[in-house]
């Protein structure tokens, strides 16, 4: 049982959490997930660790409402518990002094994106980050994000902040203005899918961080499976994190898909509980 | 073996034990047929995930069986049983109507006998050894079933005895993970006094016997009482923690933890690598079972998902297998089929698990082995490519090669596949300790007569030393590692 000590949302959807889980606040480096589960006939659901607070103890994690499982999260107080709470899982991002980097982040993957963006910057590169939403309200650590990097373009679908267009428009701009040495994309597959082919282009070596479904996140079930230069590899163990340019994305895209007709009549369901429970 | 057998002399010539074999004659025991298994029907069970297929010996069938026993001078039986269980102790027991007494003589060698009355492949370990089989060629005496009635019959009648503990020794020593290999040495453990702590990954505890057996073969709530057991004797549980990642070995001896029993078992598992296995609706039988049996999928009222198939195909011969197949026959599927590249001879599954899957309805279609899937335009997969197989020459496991025959392809529909062709060890922990000696499939090396691993205060057992393996022979690691763990710490506190 780990007890929410603070909550507050960036938008209508998207969650910030605060956490209490001492041993995985000092045990996660970036790129780190862990697994929860709200209630007891609640699902196991992936959250990275957006950040940490060691003498604290405290993790938060940045979640957007999507289904069932995140719902009930969200609705969450200040004083609740979450009932079970395991981690850091996954393998921390490979950080090291390379020159540039160019991060992007698109819709809810931003937040798994900070805690990268920030080590990345303590370990002397030059960070720039492009962050990319639908809308304006959905653009989120927005503030966070400019106090790790040296320059911060924020595209908007819409054009409702920043500037209009897609991330991969932003991208391209860094990519033909000058030289890049490493590229991290976070977000939803079909951004990080263009986004990989787009580094390709330019031959700048780029990782992708992997949602994929998951279940109990030690490698044990074999749901979170994707290919990677033709093999099989499991995302919560050999990754998150895969060399974008050999990542099958397509079949991400279609595992990603695998529960949509179960997850749907969930939250028919929890839909139709919550007003019968507001009746 | 010399002080072995003293004391199953000495034991055997109690009082009450010559009287027994005095009371009825040999040639009459071996008259009696061996009791049958009363079972819920095949057509009522197939619609209960979570009820149990055997429903257990009544008293007067348990005791009756028990006659049959001829409480050998030389009661191979045991020879047959991994933890050695006082196999004609217990039965005679069970005769005389003493089935308290029975439980107790279970308890002391094996930490769960409710679970392996259940699970253990009796007909290859104890009851292959029992002198029915060996010398009589009759069936054997039923010991799984009659040490399933007394653990049952303990737990159904009267308190349950919590055996006793030595005095607290204070000394710290922590299992990683919760399967049948930790759960048996922590019983060990805290008996002899120490302080100790089981770490699980998972949410719950129990490894295989929570997240993979089915409810319709072990029941989760027997599982639960055993381990309520376990807590009471002292032992403390702690879920949702990775040992090597939530905290180091460093961190933990750092709390005083002198010495770790790794029990981290086999949960890796193995696809075959073959065009179309990433399509939507094939998974790994640890998936389908976890789904299930861990998070409860199939009720509505929980939050997991699982995939309702109605031509379902599950690839493998194994227990999992059995219980992958019957599980989706459960959940609805029209069609249940076992696809399995050897002979039913071959089968590693327990023979009653087979057996159940036939009456239930399972389709068998074996010497046939998958070699390619195919999938709808949503992703999720509408059928298979498979191939005809025979038996050539025995391979390296003694057992004869199945080889694929050419040109005997064909196909068949389904929409969900599960594959179960297997486990490898888990590799969190080894991976996490670079001084420990694994072998080149992962599983860590110990010296088989003290269970040490090339750390001196780790030991191991179970499925990470083993590879897959059983429910009782993971407990036989426990109790041997408890033991031997028990003498390296004792002499490492007198010398210091
Ligand atoms: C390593 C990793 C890190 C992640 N980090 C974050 C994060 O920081 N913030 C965030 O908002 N989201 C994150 N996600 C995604 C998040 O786990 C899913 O959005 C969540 O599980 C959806 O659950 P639901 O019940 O609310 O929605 P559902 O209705 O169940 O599903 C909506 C969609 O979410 C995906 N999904 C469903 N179940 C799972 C599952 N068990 N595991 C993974 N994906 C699933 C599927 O694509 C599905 O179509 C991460 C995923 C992974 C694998
Ligand atoms: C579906 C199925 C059916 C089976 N049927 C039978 C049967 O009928 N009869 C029989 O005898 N055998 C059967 N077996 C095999 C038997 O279950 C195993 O041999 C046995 O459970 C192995 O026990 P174990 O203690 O080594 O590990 P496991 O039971 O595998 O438990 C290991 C536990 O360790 C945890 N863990 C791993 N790493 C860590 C870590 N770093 N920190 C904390 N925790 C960790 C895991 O989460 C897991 O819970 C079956 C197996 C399966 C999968
Ligand atoms: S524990 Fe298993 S092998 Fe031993 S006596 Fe019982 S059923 Fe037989
Ligand atoms: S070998 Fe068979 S008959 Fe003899 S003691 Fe053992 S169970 Fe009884
Ligand atoms: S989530 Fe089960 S293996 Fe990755």
């Amino acid at each position: 049982m780990n007890k929410v000590v603070k909550k507050e949302f960036f938008s209508e959807k998207v969650v910030r959490l605060v956490v209490e889980a001492p041993l995985i606040a000092r045990a996660r480096k970036a790129g780190n997930f862990v697994i929860l589960r709200v209630g007891e006939k609640g699902e196991r659901i992936p959250l990275t660790i957006a950040s940490a607070d060691a003498e604290k103890g405290t993790i938060d994690l940045v979640a957007q409402v999507v289904g069932v499982s995140t719902s009930k999260l969200a609705e969450l107080e200040p004083g609740d518990y979450i009932t079970d709470l395991v981690g850091p899982l996954g393998k921390p991002t490979h950080i090291e002094k390379v020159g540039t980097i160019l991060a992007a982040g698109g819709g809810v993957g931003v937040a798994p994106l900070l805690p990268i963006v920030e080590a990345f910057k303590k370990a002397g590169n030059r960070v720039i980050t492009v962050l990319a939403a639908r809308s304006k309200d959905l653009i989120i650590l927005e503030d966070q994000m400019r106090q790790w990097s040296d320059e911060l373009i924020v595209m908007t679908d819409d054009g409702s902040h920043g500037r209009q267009g897609l991330v991969t428009a932003g991208m391209e701009e860094i990519l033909q203005r000058e030289k890049v040495d490493e590229c991290i994309v976070i977000g939803p597959a079909i951004m990080m899918k263009f986004a990989a082919l787009l580094t390709e282009k330019y031959k700048v070596p780029t990782q992708a961080s992997l949602n994929s479904i998951m279940v109990d996140g030690t490698g044990m079930c074999g749901a979170c499976r994707v290919s990677v230069g033709g093999k099989t590899r499991f995302t919560c163990v050999d990754g998150p994190e895969f060399d974008a340019h050999h990542i099958d994305f397509d079949e991400m895209l279609m595992r990603l898909g695998g529960y949509r007709e179960e997850e749907r009549e969930a939250l028919e369901r929890y839909h139709l509980q919550h007003k019968l429970v507001e009746k | 073996m010399g002080l072995n057998s003293l004391y199953l002399k000495q034991e055997r010539d109690a009082e009450w034990r010559a009287e027994l074999r005095k009371k009825t004659k040999n040639k009459d025991r071996m008259l009696i047929n061996r009791v049958s298994m009363p079972e819920l029907e095949p057509e009522i069970r197939v619609n209960y995930q979570d009820r149990e297929v055997n429903s257990g010996l009544t008293r007067e069938m348990a005791m009756q069986e028990a006659i049959r026993c001829m409480d050998c001078a030389n009661p191979t039986c045991i020879e047959g049983c991994p933890v050695s269980i006082n196999i004609p102790k217990f039965i005679k027991n069970i005769e005389r109507g003493e089935i308290q007494q029975a439980a107790s003589v279970l308890k002391e060698t094996s930490a769960l006998p409710a679970v392996c009355g259940r699970v253990c492949p009796q007909e290859k370990q104890c009851e292959a050894q029992c002198f029915y089989v060996q010398k009589l060629n009759k069936p054997a005496v039923a010991i799984g079933h009659l040490e399933r009635f007394a653990a049952d019959y303990e737990r159904e009648n009267g308190e349950m005895s919590v055996p006793e503990t030595a005095e607290s020794n204070g000394i710290k020593v922590a299992t990683v993970g919760s399967g049948p290999a930790a759960l048996s040495f922590a019983g060990d453990m805290i008996k002899k006094g120490y302080d100790v702590t089981v770490f699980e990954a998972l949410h719950e505890i129990g490894g295989v016997l929570k997240y993979g057996i089915p409810e319709f073969r072990l029941p989760n709530n027997i599982v639960d009482k055993e381990l309520e057991n376990l807590q009471k004797m002292g032992v403390h549980f702690e879920t949702n923690f990775i040992v090597g990642r939530t905290a180091s070995f460093d961190d933990l001896k750092e709390q005083g933890f002198q010495a770790f029993f790794i029990g981290s078992g086999a949960g890796l598992p193995r696809f075959m690598n073959i065009p179309g296995e990433n399509y939507n609706g094939i998974l790994s039988s640890n998936e389908y079972l976890t789904r299930v049996n861990l998070m409860g999928a199939q009720y509505d009222e929980t939050d997991t998902p699982v995939l309702h198939g109605k031509r379902v195909a599950v690839v493998g011969g194994g227990n999992t297998a059995m219980d992958s197949v019957r599980t989706a026959l459960r959940l609805g599927a029209e069609k249940a089929m076992i696809v399995y590249r050897r002979s039913e001879e071959e089968m590693p599954a327990r023979i009653e698990e087979i057996k159940h899957a036939k009456e239930e309805g399972v389709e068998f279609h074996n010497l046939c082995n998958p070699l390619e899937y195919y999938g709808d335009e949503k992703g999720r997969v509408s059928g298979m490519k498979l191939i005809r197989m025979e038996l050539g020459e025995p391979d390296a496991s003694g057992r004869r090669r199945p080889v694929p025959m050419e040109g005997s392809e064909f196909e068949m529909d389904v929409d969900l596949v599960i594959v179960a062709v297997g486990v490898s060890p888990n590799p969190l922990v080894p991976s996490s300790l670079k001084e420990l000696n694994v072998t080149k499939w992962g599983t860590i090396v110990v010296d088989e007569n003290n269970m040490q691993s090339s750390i001196p205060e780790m030991f191991a057992g179970g499925d990470i030393v083993r590879g897959g393996a059983t429910v009782i022979l993971a407990m036989g690691d426990g109790r041997l590692a408890a033991e031997k763990m028990d003498h390296f710490l004792q002499e490492k506190y007198t010398v210091n």
